[in-house]
């Protein structure tokens, strides 16, 4: 909750900068004395992480940039160039693309902190916004990002993924072509395409800060939200955030770091395809084209519509749908810990997008259970297609049906009386045991 | 708009627009011979097709195409030997080859897919035909293609 | 609360389930040939001797149709190449770079005429490529493109273990697999032969048709070490140094790597150790 600020500047230095430019006061209010709830669990520590991560690909991207040609005809070799003979480098472009795997395990993570918590919920409206925001962002510069290397993978992607917009020739005649164009600066994907995605690719994590600066801003109005979805009421039920959360995130990015550290030097390949150390060559069609694992399940939602404009429209909506969902959800209680029946369908909702993932590395034409077989002996069956289908369905109506009507409907446990309350178990129980504290429940 | 430039500046630039199109003189290509030309990145096939090809290519109009169009759709009229297609298989990407298809036209290594002499796919996973580019003829021996 | 944490756990392994299949997706032709390379896992280290002898078979038999234009002379004696030395850390100086390289005539200019001439080539020279571009391959191999071997070990489904079983895999096409002239069959190539196949439709052969022949013959190479070169030796061993060559700094990276890591963990344990004594106090 930002209240008053209760910074007081100790030095001379201090009181001089404060009354020029109140940057320590800023600092002390966000960050230092800001009152946190007490209660948050590890999943809040994945806020934290996400501005290392932004941190670190901004860094070590800046530093490949120096180095990096964004020439169809050179980029490939200078990418090489970076991993062979510039010192260290190796180390940062290992770092560069398996940070950005990293962040977008960070934003799932934290994506569905805030769905399962209802950090969505009001006064947090325009905070989730904002995320939906930097999210979009983020695919948008990590699209572009994989294309610059210039091998079979990132061609082929640029050419998918550029070529859906020609599905508006469906909408108006020529508008489709006309967008492509636009975007390739060409006929087909080329090294204008390539110059354009570098500029932008450059400029979009600087964008994504902005937007940060935003998103923390929207989050200390009202204060995090917590593992109880009850608002604090009192001092009691807060900390500063330094010692408190400083440490405890601390920890939690430590954490983060020995996993993104095995990556790094351990398995710096594991995520991504041996088809791109093939350069890339308009005329020859890799045999599988597959987007990088963070896109896989809108792939999944997009070749499961056999249409080619509804399929576009179907993956876009399914991203589009996170900017509403503060309004979907009718539930007046945030944590699904006390929505036992919501809890369930989320965990469907999460093994549903696991699914599509699973789906969009697949070919549509493999079989997931096997019937029989065809005169050539390849098992036929149940598809892969059809899997996106039903769990694209279920993505849809998770949004569409199950949150709206779960709301009205759901038998929802008692909340707590607040953060504090004298014992609160650790599974979240809603009574407190041996409680000195008033027993008004709320439904 | 003073944003038009803006806007137009990522439109196809001087020298993009200069390999748009381009011209070819078919008197290099005999009867029965095939030459492959790159356009916009891609390669194109220039058939002068012998009249066994063209009678095939008749023929086919009435079998089930996957893609159907008639062959008459597919060349200029008056000019039925000269088949100008771009040379990307329709499933994958890959290049095609001309003369070990059983259907007398084009084969496509990668995944089987097998074309006619007017460039129709008939067998294998191709969705569609070979693509026909914008092209016209300049004069009786010069295309301009695109 | 337990119902989240099992749900972060189902999205781990569901994330390594992602990644594992996307990995497999590609692979057409057999299951590989079992083998081990000294160079695997998180302390793996490339065999000298291999890296050594597996330059002999890309000099002898591969550089004269395969280029690798991204190695460099010098690559071959800096830290963790073929031919280091301690005793001349700088590879530019290093008398086996130079003696590698100037045993192989390199194109170049005249300085004083302009024309184009052949010299002695240098440690800052990368390999020299067969042919002046690609069309020239592709007229000397019958249209095919003998591919660049610059980092083709981390540009193929499995790497070594893939170059390994290719070289090595070579045999006759069972009856009723048409073979047209120029390609040949090999079982770990990724391709589909249905279409060339007269049998059964539901045993149609695993593998692909390659352009390449058969290349490792027996004493194809005389290794210097005198280890007998067998085709299994010399495939093992230009495997071993075609991963080298992708990746040079692999050793490097694994050894930093372990470093990182004891670092990183002893880090989060004071972390650790520091967020419990700092809520010690505190209900929560």
């Amino acid at each position: 909750m930002s209240g008053p600020s209760t910074y007081e500047p100790k030095t001379g230095f201090e009181r001089w900068l404060d009354t020029r430019l109140p940057i320590i006061r800023m600092a002390h209010d966000t960050a230092l004395d800001f009152p946190t709830p007490k209660n948050l669990n590890y999943w809040w520590t994945f806020g934290g992480i996400l501005a290392v991560c932004l941190v670190v690909q901004i860094i070590s991207g800046v530093i490949l940039a120096m180095h990096y040609v964004p020439n169809a005809d050179l980029a490939f070799n200078s990418v090489q160039r970076i991993m062979r003979d510039v010192n260290y480098g190796w180390m940062i472009r290992y770092i560069h693309a398996n940070g950005a795997s990293m962040f977008f395990l960070a934003v799932y993570i934290h994506i569905a902190r805030g769905m399962y918590y209802g950090s969505y919920k009001a006064p947090r409206e325009v905070l989730w916004i904002l995320g939906c925001v930097i999210y979009l962002l983020m695919m948008a510069t990590g699209f572009m990002g994989y294309v610059l290397p210039w091998g079979q993978m990132s061609f082929y992607g640029a050419v998918v993924i550029t070529n859906l917009f020609s599905a508006f020739d469906g909408i108006i005649p020529g508008l489709g072509t006309a967008i492509t164009t636009w975007l390739w600066g060409g006929f087909a994907v080329d090294n204008a395409t390539l110059n354009r995605f570098f500029s932008l690719h450059y400029l979009l994590p600087f964008m994504i800060a902005g937007v940060v600066g935003l998103h923390i801003w929207a989050l200390h109005v009202p204060g995090n939200n917590n593992p109880t979805g009850v608002e604090v009421r009192s001092k009691e039920d807060t900390v500063p955030f330094h010692p408190y959360y400083t440490v405890k995130d601390g920890f939690a990015i430590g954490a983060f770091m020995i996993l993104f550290a095995w990556f790094v030097f351990f398995a710096p390949e594991a995520l991504g395809h041996a088809d791109n150390y093939v350069p890339a060559n308009p005329l020859a069609t890799p045999a599988h084209i597959v987007p990088e694992w963070y896109f896989l399940p809108f792939y999944a939602i997009l070749r499961a519509i056999p249409d080619k404009l509804l399929g576009v429209l179907a993956m876009f909506g399914s991203i589009g749908l996170l900017f509403v969902l503060p309004w979907l959800d009718t539930s007046k209680v945030k944590s699904m810990r006390y929505r036992p029946t919501a809890r369930w369908f989320f965990l469907i909702f999460i093994a549903a997008t696991l699914g599509l993932g699973w789906c969009g590395g697949k070919l549509p034409d493999d079989v997931v259970i096997a019937v029989g077989r065809d005169e050539t002996g390849a098992a036929t069956g149940f598809t892969v297609v059809w899997l996106s289908r039903i769990l694209a369905v279920y993505y849809y109506a998770y949004f569409l049906l199950v949150l709206p009507l779960l709301g009205l409907t759901e038998k929802t446990l008692p909340l707590p009386d607040g953060i504090s309350s004298p014992v609160l178990s650790k599974g979240g129980a809603a009574v407190p045991a041996g409680a000195t504290a008033s027993p008004e429940k709320k439904g | 708009m003073t944003a038009w430039p803006l806007i137009d500046q990522m439109n196809p630039a001087g020298d993009t627009l200069a390999l748009a199109s381009i011209e070819y003189d078919l008197g290099k290509v005999a009867e029965g011979q095939q030459a492959t030309v790159k356009w916009r990145g891609k390669p194109v096939f220039v058939r002068h097709r012998t009249a066994k090809e063209i009678a095939e290519a008749k023929a086919g109009d009435t079998a089930d195409l996957k893609d159907p169009q008639p062959d008459s759709a597919r060349v200029k009229p008056g000019k039925p030997e000269w088949l100008i297609v771009v040379g990307v298989c329709t499933h994958l990407g890959c290049v095609p080859n001309f003369g070990t298809g059983s259907y007398g036209g084009w084969f496509c290594p990668c995944h089987g897919s097998v074309y006619d002499t007017s460039g129709r796919i008939r067998q294998g996973p191709a969705p569609l035909n070979l693509a026909v580019p914008d092209y016209s003829f300049v004069s009786d021996t010069r295309v301009k293609i695109g | 609360m337990l119902t989240l944490r099992k749900a972060f756990a189902g999205f781990a392994a569901g994330l390594t389930v992602m990644t594992a299949g996307a990995a497999l997706a590609a692979t057409h032709g057999e299951h590989m040939r079992e083998t081990k390379f000294s160079f695997e896992g998180p302390l793996g280290k490339f065999d000298r001797g291999a890296l050594q002898r597996g330059y002999k078979v890309y000099a002898e038999v591969c550089s004269s149709c395969h280029s690798m234009n991204l190695v460099y002379f010098r690559n071959l004696a800096q830290k963790g190449g073929p031919f280091y030395d301690e005793k001349h850390p700088n590879p530019n100086n290093s008398p086996y770079a130079k003696a590698l390289a100037a045993g192989v005539m390199v194109p170049d200019i005249d300085q004083e005429t302009g024309d184009p001439i052949t010299r002695a080539g240098t440690p800052a020279d990368h390999f020299k490529a067969p042919f002046p571009n690609e069309a020239a391959a592709r007229a000397s191999n019958g249209g095919a493109l003998p591919p660049d071997l610059s980092v083709i070990a981390m540009a193929r489904e499995g790497g070594a273990h893939y170059i390994y079983s290719l070289l090595t895999g070579y045999h006759e096409p069972p009856k009723g697999l048409r073979v047209p002239t120029g390609q040949h069959y090999n079982p770990y190539m990724a391709g589909d032969l249905a279409s060339y196949w007269d049998g059964p439709k539901d045993k149609v052969p695993a593998g692909g048709l390659i352009a390449m022949p058969p290349q490792l013959t027996p004493d194809r190479v005389t290794f210097d070490d005198g280890v007998k070169a067998t085709p299994d030796q010399m495939a093992h061993d230009v495997a071993t140094f075609l991963a080298w060559a992708a990746e040079p700094k692999a050793e490097e990276r694994k050894q930093t790597g372990l470093a990182v890591m004891i670092y990183l963990i002893i880090f989060t344990g004071l972390l650790y150790a520091s967020y419990r004594r700092i809520w010690k106090n505190v209900a929560h």
